[in-house]
């Protein structure tokens, strides 16, 4: 096992970024108009590194398989973006965002970025302003802010239930106007399937145009990365279809450490599952669980009944009902973070009292809410004696207010009215927090190949706060990247542009044609999605929310034998030379199927439960989850070796210098 | 200035101020009309004030006729340049399901109306032309009363003049409320404008059909 | 549930597409669209034809990927949904279901039912943007306030996914609700206010050369669009490109 070098610049943790950016060297205006940047992926990592590279004065290309750039799954980030202002006057910090971050996190992240995040959080906000992003204002005009996910300050900012979408379309603006001046050429509907290494950097990819199926070489003198997790390898996520771990996994390949692959965050508040025909999950902000209570029936022959159909929830008194989360966790709730509310439904529905057809979801209920505000409401409109109708009413009505995009959402997908009947929720992958391994700067153990956003491991260690997310993307694109790839490229000022007729694209052209034309010659019996299904339920099973041993060897065992099945049985229509979407599904299930297996390789390998990652064997006697600080403070960075099988694992100790670390309690 | 020729939206502009003043001048026109209900002898100095005066004859007259044809050019010229918007056509397309028949078919309303205004240039208008200025004839202020009536004695043009204004009250069904959104004019007010012009589109083709009838059938009776 | 699907098949842009029916079988109402539509594809990749290629992304109605015009309607018959989160429930046991590719000129058919929407994307460059360097250098997010009433109003406009059903609804193809919305985001902000003039002007001529049709104010967009933007955007972008030409 090797150790790796963060870089971390040396100073007290606050002044750890100024005086890096003071000391790395500059690329000249002159001479940034000679040196080509690749960027993979335009979401707002991507989308926002894209821009600020080019209005800098750099070369840019941007690739993404979408049709827009600003079609990129950011868009669809609900509840909003933290940043440190301080605008409600509670006490908040940059210390105290970061100590949150750390906190959440489990103690699995580094100290430096997480702190680098939240000193420049302030200025996603002054940017994404200028840039015409519509933030819900106050009456008085000025930016308006909500608390989110157990943090004791109010400091998210948002737009509506859409903040990621208007991110998004932020960054795109920003990106268009870059495109408008010429620095910027996008490239929509094409997807990376290799990069490229000349002497040992990255020097360009290899992508396929999804239109036409045509193979391309692109030449640049760095290559970003910003192509977002891979919670897809579940199947069932609320990540969009086509999100992917190709691009990261493909340079993985080629020798940028994988990092802590099983840190997946499972999110509660998802839409369960319908049936077998469910493609995707669909995820409703946690900001319902403000108001909304959990729970499932006390007796097993309720939640029997309900499951049948015999027996209607609403029926069931209130001592006939198990408030489980505030009953285990008096102190916060139903508003202990993601992690822990996720499991204690999953626990509950194992022990036979889920609600559902297929016994996987449990109640979010909130008739106690409308109860509240309705009399309250009724209060303050100088009502007297109000009955139970009217309270009901207008407690409705404020309901609406608050959740109504949301309710009106699950009444499309479920069909039954959340007003009159308590909506039926079960976790879903949502995020994850392991990705590429990056130092300081967010260079990959590849030399001019960086990492940005979801695709990289370094700010949310084993979870991710919420409302953390969009933060994480901008700060990496709009002010920590451009700068410190400079300190790269100040090399390449004679570099000249990269010719993309020598041997290595060439050589590495001809593996991405190999592999396309082995997946079309297969010519087996079963589709992509087949495989993929199976490759979820594995997943979802034995490296799900919660993992033991014996279950983790058993899913590296099954993953092997079905990528194995994979390569020999699947069946894809069409030809290669054109648009093909089961071609597109193909290649990217065929790294899921490597990835699944590094990624139960890495969860069983970690002997303790932090974070998103929950091992059966190391849990207290109360089933809270238990850290091993003195043997697991590290994040694990995964070589590629041939086979997942044969990934190496090299140790980048986790110093915590400015923060104590404690056990996670929410009781 | 070429560009701007060709901008949808300036184009969009004119059509809707054309519009709009064709639509003051049908209240002019419909409540002249009106008088000879009621009153030839009103009807006869209003129609001579209108024919000889030459604020009006030299002025509003050629603006008018100029209004007509902007109109009528730019929206067959939109017309044209829409369905290339679409050359391929849906086998299904459902557009009752978002957008009432006679929003969709202004052009089927606009050229009956067209059609029915070569009629009526015929019947009223060159008739006048060739009265004042082919003939020569003098001043008369007395005839347009019985000219008016003696077209509608046959029982075809009434029927022709009561369909066309079956379609005008369609076309400005949507046409009136369409010129003020598209000169830009959409606000709180909107909803209560939008009523005044379909009541607007229902009372003058209604007071222009019971013109034509009434005389239709005042000279039957007589 | 049992149905027949009328669906457009085109190989590439060049080929003539037809309809072809397909006769589907245990639809559950629970399925979204999509779904159905996965099924399917599901059965023609095990008879060894080629499945129906269709746009989609998310899946949650916000990436504006989805398209398909559904019975003759954009997103299908339901209001105020993308494709994505139409569920089969809305339809009948028996019922014919007709799905064609959005379709205008601006938006060539690439393969079956998906269309190349990037015409939107050359409109947005020729000037939906403000400039502002993305330094962080600006002012304090709270330096300038904004009536609360005209940034909800930004935002609603903002809300636009340009998934092109306006487009596919109205009956001249026109991209008006979609340019509308981008330019009233930023006309009725502040800091929008400086590159007004230009963005407006710019950004229709954009949207002309590209081919769609005009606006004949039917209101077929308003109903069709997911997001429910307003023809008042419309109206609002009528007044800046006039005011834009006076001012030269």
């Amino acid at each position: 096992m090797g150790s790796l070098d963060s870089k971390i610049p040396s100073g007290p943790l606050a002044e750890k970024w100024t005086k890096h950016k003071n000391d790395i060297d500059l690329v000249n205006p002159a001479n940034k108009r000679n040196i080509d940047i690749l960027v993979v992926g335009t979401g707002l990592a991507g989308g926002a590194a894209a821009a600020t590279l080019a209005e800098l004065g750099y070369n840019v290309k941007t690739f993404c398989y979408q049709d827009s750039p600003r079609r990129a799954h950011s868009i669809a980030a609900q509840g909003g973006i933290n940043a440190s202002k301080n605008y409600q006057g509670d006490g908040d910090s940059d210390y105290r965002l970061f100590y949150d971050t750390v906190k959440g996190g489990d103690y699995r992240s580094r100290e430096a970025n997480v702190y680098r995040l939240a000193e420049v959080s302030g200025n996603i906000i002054d940017q994404c302003v200028a840039q015409g992003v519509p933030f819900a204002r106050e009456y008085g005009g000025l930016l308006d802010n909500r608390s989110f996910g157990g943090v004791l300050v109010s400091r998210t900012f948002y737009a509506k239930g859409q903040t990621g979408q208007q991110l998004l379309l932020g960054a795109y603006a920003a990106m268009n106007r870059q495109i408008n001046r010429g620095k910027i050429k996008s490239y929509n509907r094409h997807e990376m399937l290799d990069i490229v290494l000349i002497d040992g950097k990255a020097r360009g990819i290899i992508a396929r145009n999804l239109v036409t199926g045509e193979i391309e070489r692109h030449s640049g003198h760095a290559v970003v990365l910003a192509t977002g997790g891979y919670g897809n390898v579940f199947f069932l996520s609320t990540n969009a279809m086509g999100s992917n771990v190709t691009a990261a996994w493909r340079a993985h390949r080629r020798g940028a450490y994988f990092a802590n692959p099983c840190y997946t965050q499972i999110h509660p508040t998802c839409i369960p599952v319908s049936g077998d025909h469910q493609s995707k999950l669909t995820l409703m902000s946690e900001s319902l669980r403000n108001d909304g209570r959990i729970w499932v029936p006390k007796r097993l022959e309720d939640a029997q009944s309900i499951r049948e159909g015999k027996l209607a929830p609403t029926e069931l008194s209130e001592d006939e009902r198990d408030y489980f989360l505030e009953r285990r966790y008096p102190a916060f709730g139903n508003l202990v973070p993601r992690d822990v509310a996720s499991r204690a439904a999953k626990e509950r529905c194992d022990a036979g009292f889920g609600v559902n057809k297929t016994g996987e979801a449990v109640y979010l209920d909130f008739a106690a809410a409308i109860q509240r505000y309705g009399k309250e409401k009724a209060l303050t409109s100088g009502l007297k004696n109000p009955d139970n109708t009217t309270i009901k009413q207008l407690g409705e009505e404020v309901i609406e207010s608050k959740y109504g995009n949301l309710f009106q959402m699950y009444e499309k997908i479920v069909d039954q009215n959340p007003y009159k009947t308590p909506m039926m929720i079960y976790p879903a992958v949502h995020y994850t927090m392991g990705g590429l391994w990056v130092d300081y700067n967010l260079q990959t153990t590849i030399e001019g190949c960086y990492a940005a956003g979801e695709v990289n491991f370094s700010d949310h260690g084993a979870n991710r706060l919420g409302a953390s997310a969009l933060m994480q993307g901008l700060a990496d694109g709009y002010f920590v990247l451009p700068y410190t790839i400079g300190d790269y490229l100040s090399d390449d000022i004679r570099t000249g542009p990269i010719p993309t007729d020598g041997p290595e694209f060439e050589a590495t052209e001809k593996e991405v044609l190999d592999r396309i034309d082995k997946l079309m010659q297969s010519n087996g019996t079963h589709s992509v999605d087949y495989y993929h299904k199976k490759l979820g339920k594995i997943m979802w099973n034995k490296c799900g929310m919660s993992r033991n041993a014996e279950d983790l060897k058993s899913a590296i065992s099954e993953i092997a034998a079905l990528r194995k099945d994979f390569w020999e049985n699947v069946k894809i229509p069409g030809e290669a030379g054109q648009f093909n979407q089961e071609l597109e599904k193909a290649g990217r299930v065929a790294d899921f199927l490597e990835l699944g297996e590094l990624f139960a390789k890495d969860a069983l390998h970690r002997n303790e439960s932090c974070g998103g990652h929950f091992r059966e064997e190391y849990q207290t006697k109360e089933g809270e989850a238990l850290r091993d600080d003195e043997n697991f403070k590290y994040v694990a960075a995964w070589e590629f070796k041939g086979a997942p099988s044969e990934a190496i694992m090299h140790k980048e100790d986790l110093v915590f210098e400015n923060i104590k670390l404690k056990t996670r309690s929410y009781k | 200035m070429g560009a701007l020729i060709k901008s949808s939206i300036l184009r969009k502009v004119v059509m809707a101020l054309s519009g709009f003043f064709l639509v003051l001048f049908l209240a002019l026109h419909v409540t002249i009309n009106f008088v000879s209900v009621f009153s030839p002898d009103l009807f006869n100095e209003l129609s001579h004030f209108m024919g000889y005066n030459p604020f009006v004859q030299f002025l509003m007259q050629p603006i008018l006729i100029l209004g007509v044809i902007l109109h009528f050019v730019l929206g067959i010229g939109l017309e044209i340049q829409n369905s290339k918007a679409r050359t391929v056509n849906y086998v299904k397309y459902k557009g009752s399901a978002n957008a009432p028949w006679v929003s969709r078919n202004m052009i089927i309303s606009g050229l009956v109306i067209l059609a029915f205004l070569g009629l009526h240039f015929y019947d009223f208008w060159i008739h006048e032309i060739t009265f004042k200025y082919v003939e020569a004839n003098l001043e008369d202020p007395t005839r347009y009363y019985e000219e008016t009536v003696q077209k509608f004695i046959p029982m075809w043009r009434t029927a022709i003049y009561v369909i066309a204004f079956f379609l005008l009250g369609m076309h400005l069904w949507h046409g009136f409320s369409s010129s003020l959104q598209s000169m830009g004019w959409n606000n709180k007010y909107t909803a209560s404008v939008k009523a005044f012009t379909k009541l607007y589109a229902l009372i003058v083709p209604a007071g222009f059909i019971i013109i034509a009838l009434y005389h239709h059938f005042n000279h039957l009776s007589q | 549930m049992n149905l027949t699907l009328k669906i457009w098949r085109q190989d590439n842009p060049e080929t003539k597409g037809k309809m072809v029916v397909y006769p589907m079988s245990n639809v559950e109402g629970d399925m979204s669209f999509l779904e159905m539509l996965d099924v399917l594809n599901e059965d023609l990749i095990n008879k060894g034809e080629e499945p129906v290629a269709f746009d989609h992304d998310c899946r949650e109605g916000i990436c504006g990927t989805c398209s398909l015009m559904i019975n003759g309607e954009p997103h299908g018959p339901d209001r105020l949904i993308t494709t994505c989160q139409l569920h089969m429930r809305k339809f009948n046991d028996g019922d014919t279901i007709v799905i064609e590719p959005f379709r205008a000129t601006a938006f060539p058919i690439i393969k079956d039912l998906v269309v190349d929407r990037t015409a939107f994307e050359r409109i947005q460059q020729a000037g939906g943007y403000i400039s502002v360097n993305t330094s962080g250098n600006t002012v304090d997010a709270n330096a300038i306030p904004i009536e609360k009433e005209k940034a909800d109003e930004a935002m609603d406009a903002a809300t636009c996914i340009g998934c092109g059903a306006c487009v596919a609804a109205c009956k001249n193809a026109s991209a008006m609700l979609f340019t509308s919305a981008k330019v009233s985001q930023f006309a009725l902000l502040p800091q929008g206010r400086v590159e007004a003039t230009d963005r407006v002007l710019n950004m229709v001529r954009q949207m002309d050369l590209e081919g769609f049709g005009n606006c004949t104010n039917t209101g077929a967009c308003e109903v069709e669009c997911p997001k429910g933007i307003s023809l008042e955007n419309i109206a609002r972008m009528n007044r800046e490109y006039m005011s834009a030409i006076v001012k030269g």
